[in-house]
């Protein structure tokens, strides 16, 4: 293997272990003496606690003990919330891990057992008996910002959380005064489900001799989780070790540090001795974060030949009960900021309102904010598209911000990389045949059948991201990532990085990068991640931001790595350092490529350390701390065409074309893969996934068999192309790839829909699009109901 | 989650599956189980005893006897799926038993189980209805059989008694010139029936000369849609006819018992329904040989 593997689409390391059930998660480790915790939690979504009896549970078979609040009480803080939005009127509500006097939510957590099987655990939930006051609920943000809604948190006036604006360009409402046309829609961004296929899961293990707490965890970010655990349980840093083993998917709902977590490691510290929690599917439904749930009300003001000049918008973002650990930079800082999408947009003004409900806490979910923000923005392009009657392709290339290569400032603030959006749209077009599409579709309309063609095109923000922003925008930690490289002395290769993969592939993707910068074959490259006490500080892998962040540590600690190895081997070759050369693992004289020492030959020496240029230290190692002067801003744009069957109302999506652009791609079939994934979660967004909660905060999609995910069956060949635009200030040029599909594809899907429908009236339906929702619209612009 | 304490028996006869429901009075059958294994994990129900009949030899599989079709309680989807027999003789059943679920389901559910639960939802019990199927029945005094309009009663509830086992489904053979289809709107979650269109026509020079349909998904307990049959006899089925008689559906169904959830209203369902009868029909048209 050479240099090229960086590039290649080589098979997935991690994958033989994952499909053939060798792999290890949080729930496939138990040490000798594990007691099993269960968590009784409330089936109101409001009620008062008057009492709780446990004493029945608590002589149960097995059980060894039960705890209310009343045991937890100074013993585990508050859950925190750590993103602590600035000018924003920011109020956090205290979020005990065991509820107090008070539930706020269906799944909120009343009482633990700990037993010596799993099973006694779950029996002694069913003896606990708690006299609940039932109160009224809210479900709805904006019913909850309305007068005489029921309130949450006593303290907190309005159930308001936050108000946080952006404002940026010229006046708005000039823009909107001197407007030639206007279009507006109001859009339900629904509650949305992650559904990570392993549920969350801990194990805690607590030594009292030591004083020290090892824990395994779910978490997609184990030293975020160490840092909050310590404050939360007050076992010091140092004593305390977080273990993320496999982890299966997270989607944004392991990022948080959850009650169940502090709970189940106070519960070990209590009884000195190892406590498991496994979240059942159930709980997972209900009490793991949810994502979206934005009441958006938009409008864009535009001259008659579709030239934007404003963008307003207010929104009513749920937050659930309490603020999940990042939730209030989700509607906001990954939203807002991205209101200029594609487009060069001279005003933009958003409120946002972040509002306390009585459901489950959101957080972030695949894409967190910025689907929310490209559904709005395409959706008003297609709008101002109908209404001037110009082709939405059309419309766009009209506003598009004209390539750049180093830097563009958006209105917002925010200062874009790298770009070509009219190139990735012109591919897109040619690769879908966009014009024949639109003639077939003529063609069926005349027959009566309801083809509908939908646009995307989307920039978004990842690679979270410069340390110094993350501190302006109240976000209470750092946004870099660090990389260890060290070469053992037969020359194979250890990597130890912060970042915490679950399922994205940087096992892979990473010793390619290595391969790449020091022409070391990828299988003599170990990727070591997701253990606090063998791995160096990082921040997490969320928002696209493992390589993009993550890997450019890596790259610089190769460099560094490349930079020592050739001392050594000028040293060695009898040469001075300025006259050497490197390609491909191989350091030789300029000119004389046959006398070379290989990368494997100075490891060697550099860990013998016999024969070592004055003033060298011994081994062969480097460690880099990258903190991005940037974020990164991948971009694409994507097509559906579907076919709307008006008298079922069913949509059928019957093709799927996408190009995007991530930089250059360390490997393409992994990149494809994190297309493929993201585009059908969003699709899921547009067509079938809804939380829904009734009036009374049940949640009324708590299982498989209610929630629609999506299925295989019902999803076309998805087409994938890309074009390269190397970010300029990352030392390998790539972007985020993780939610890049996701952010584009519900907009997509939803635009192909209202297409198809526009022959027949329809102007807007709620998402999800089921059958009933389209039917009903139809009837509706029929004038039939 | 996980079920609640119960003691298992494993039965190795009907008899001794008889005897077992007698002697524990809150006991429940399990057979596939993926009926009964979810209400417990849910902790819907705590059944004190179950008696697995799931080994018993003799209630599996299909023969042809006296121009009839019979199918063992035991015997799976896919096995009915897989049938040749019932893709000639019955081929809505066929059909409908490979859309249940997904291939895990297919291969453990069992046709006995399926129906002895009686899901509003499920597909198999408007195919049986429309299909004119006999349910064997048997309990300590015997084996008795009721036919399919007897035997579902309503909402998850089935003329099989406390005590009794369901052994045995079997259907007239196909005739000539007879076709049948099942037509499903399935829920993108749990892929049960939102509406459940099964169909059955024969035709006769030219035109139809009997006709069957029954609806499931929408209605507590499969119906038959008389207004549609009727519409349809003597008829060339052509696609107008076709359509024309499927709209007549609502007059089958009673606004009061369609059902309704958060997915699809009952009023949607009524409203649409016409639409899957009509795919059924035509379906079942194109296969009269």
């Amino acid at each position: 293997m050479s240099a090229s593997t960086f590039g290649s689409g080589i098979r997935r390391r991690e994958d033989p272990r994952l499909i053939t059930g060798s792999a290890s998660y949080t729930d496939d480790i138990t040490l000798p003496g594990t007691l099993h915790a269960a968590l009784l939690r409330s089936p109101y979504a409001h009620a008062r606690i008057n009492g709780i009896d446990t004493s029945q549970a608590a002589a149960a078979q097995g059980v060894v003990a039960v705890y209310t609040s009343a045991d937890t009480e100074g013993e585990i803080a508050p859950s925190p919330c750590a993103w602590l939005l600035p000018d924003s009127g920011l109020t956090i509500a205290d979020y005990h891990c065991v509820a107090k006097d008070t539930v706020r939510y269906v799944g909120d957590i009343v009482a633990v057992v700990v037993a010596e099987t799993r099973h006694e655990a779950y029996d002694a939930l069913d003896l606990i008996e708690v006299d609940y006051e039932p109160l009224d609920a809210v479900v709805e943000p904006k019913k909850a910002a309305a007068d005489g809604a029921p309130q949450l948190h006593g303290e907190i006036a309005g159930n308001q959380a936050f108000h946080w604006t952006v404002t940026g360009g010229g006046d708005i409402d000039e823009a909107f005064s001197e407007a030639d046309v206007v279009v507006k829609e109001t859009i339900i961004q629904q509650r949305l489900i992650p559904n990570a296929m392993e549920p969350r899961a801990t194990l805690a293990s607590y030594t009292a001799a030591t004083g020290e707490l090892t824990v395994w965890n779910t978490t997609q970010n184990p030293h975020i989780l160490r840092f909050l655990s310590s404050l939360v349980i007050g076992v010091p840093e140092d004593r305390l070790r977080v273990i993320a083993p496999e982890v299966g998917g997270g989607f944004g709902s392991k990022i948080a540090a959850y009650p169940a977590d502090f709970i189940t490691m106070f519960c070990s510290k209590k009884l000195g001795a190892p406590v498991k929690w496994v979240e059942s599917r159930s709980e997972n439904y209900q009490a793991t974060t949810h994502g979206r749930d934005h009441v958006q009300e938009i409008e864009l003001a535009a001259t008659a030949d579709g030239k934007i000049k404003g963008l307003r918008a207010t929104v009513w973002a749920g937050m659930g009960a309490y603020l999940s650990t990042a939730a209030p930079g989700i509607p906001t800082i990954l939203h807002g900021l991205m209101l200029s999408g594609v487009y060069d947009i001279p005003a933009i003004h958003e409120d946002v309102y972040g509002l306390y409900t009585n459901t489950t806490p959101v957080e972030a979910y695949r894409g967190a904010g910025r689907p929310e923000a490209t559904f709005m923005v395409e959706r008003l392009v297609d709008l101002l598209a109908a209404k001037l009657g110009l082709d939405p392709a059309e419309v766009r290339r009209r506003n598009f911000i004209p390539k750049f290569d180093n830097g563009h400032d958006v209105v917002t603030g925010l200062t874009y990389d790298s770009g070509n959006y009219d190139g990735a749209l012109s591919k897109l077009l040619a690769e879908s045949d966009y014009q024949q599409l639109r003639a077939e579709q003529a063609e069926a309309r005349k027959s009566g059948r309801y083809i509908g063609l939908g646009l995307s095109t989307y920039v978004e923000i990842c690679g979270l991201g410069p340390s110094q922003v993350a501190g302006a925008i109240g976000f209470q930690g750092g946004l870099w990532e660090s990389a260890i490289v060290r070469f053992h002395p037969s020359g194979k290769v250890h990597v130890m990085i912060g970042a915490s993969p679950h399922g994205q592939g940087e096992e892979t993707t990473f010793a390619q990068i290595i391969a790449g910068e020091l022409g070391v074959s990828p299988d003599d490259v170990k990727v070591i991640h997701g253990d606090t006490d063998n791995t160096p500080m990082g921040w997490g892998t969320y928002g696209s931001r493992t390589t993009a962040v993550g890997g450019a540590a890596l790259a610089l600690a190769a460099r560094k790595i490349r930079d020592k190895a050739k001392v050594i081997a000028a040293h060695l070759l009898e040469a001075a350092v300025e006259d050497m050369d490197y390609d491909d693992g191989k350091f030789f004289v300029k000119g004389s490529p046959d006398s070379s020492k290989t990368i494997q030959d100075i490891a060697l020496m550099a860990n013998v350390a016999w024969n070592m240029p004055e003033g060298v230290e011994a081994g062969l190692e480097a460690t880099t701390f990258y903190d991005p002067p940037n974020f990164v801003f991948p971009y694409g744009a994507h097509l559906a065409v579907v076919e709307v069957d008006a008298e079922s109302g069913n949509v059928e999506l019957k093709r799927y074309v996408a190009v995007d652009d991530c930089g250059p791609q360390i490997n393409p079939v992994i990149v494809e893969g994190q297309v493929h994934g993201g585009i059908v979660q969003g699709i899921g967004q547009a067509l079938w996934e809804e939380g829904v909660y009734d009036d009374d905060g049940q949640l009324l999609t708590g299982t498989m068999l209610d929630y629609a995910l999506p299925r295989a069956d019902r999803l076309p060949d998805i087409e994938v192309h890309s074009t390269v635009t190397p970010s300029p200030h990352h030392p390998l040029g790539v972007k985020g790839i993780g939610e890049a599909g996701t952010i584009a594809s519900t907009a997509a899907v939803y635009n192909a829909v209202i297409d198809a429908l526009a022959p027949l009236g329809v102007e807007a339906v709620n998402m999800p699009l089921t059958p009933e929702r389209v039917w009903r619209s139809i009837q509706a612009a029929q004038g039939r109901n | 989650m996980f079920a609640p304490q119960f003691d298992y028996y494993r039965a190795s006869s009907v008899a001794e599956a008889a005897a077992l429901l007698e002697q524990h009075p809150d006991s429940k059958v399990l057979a596939g189980g993926h009926s009964l294994i979810p209400v417990l994990k849910l902790r819907l129900a705590a059944p004190s005893a179950l008696i697995d009949i799931g080994r018993i030899d003799g209630i599996r599989g299909i023969s042809e006897e006296a121009g009839r079709i019979v199918i063992g309680a035991l015997t799976t989807h896919a096995e009915i799926a897989a049938s040749a027999t019932l893709q000639s003789g019955a081929t809505a059943l066929s059909e409908a038993a490979g859309m249940i679920g997904d291939p895990a389901v297919r291969n453990r559910g069992t046709i006995g189980g399926n129906v002895a639960h009686a899901d509003p939802a499920s597909d198999l019990p408007a195919v049986l209805r429309c299909l004119g199927a006999e349910f064997s029945i048997a309990g300590s005094s015997g084996t008795r059989t009721v036919d399919a309009a007897d035997f579902f009663e309503g909402l998850m509830t089935t003329a099989v008694e406390e005590h009794e086992i369901l052994t045995a489904i079997s259907l007239p053979s196909g005739s000539s010139g007879q076709g049948s289809a099942y037509a499903k709107f399935s829920h993108p979650a749990s892929r049960y029936a939102v509406i459940g269109a099964a169909a059955s026509v024969t035709v006769a020079d030219g035109v139809c000369s009997a006709a069957s349909v029954a609806l499931g998904g929408l209605v507590p307990a499969p119906v038959r849609a008389a207004a549609v049959e009727d519409a349809l006899a003597g008829k060339a089925l052509s696609a107008g006819a076709i359509a024309d008689a499927a709209r007549c559906v609502g007059d089958s169904l009673d606004d009061d018992e369609v059902l309704g959830d958060v997915y699809a209203s009952a009023e949607y369902r009524s409203a649409v329904a016409h639409v899957w009868v009509g795919r059924a029909l035509t379906a079942a048209a194109a296969r009269c040989g």
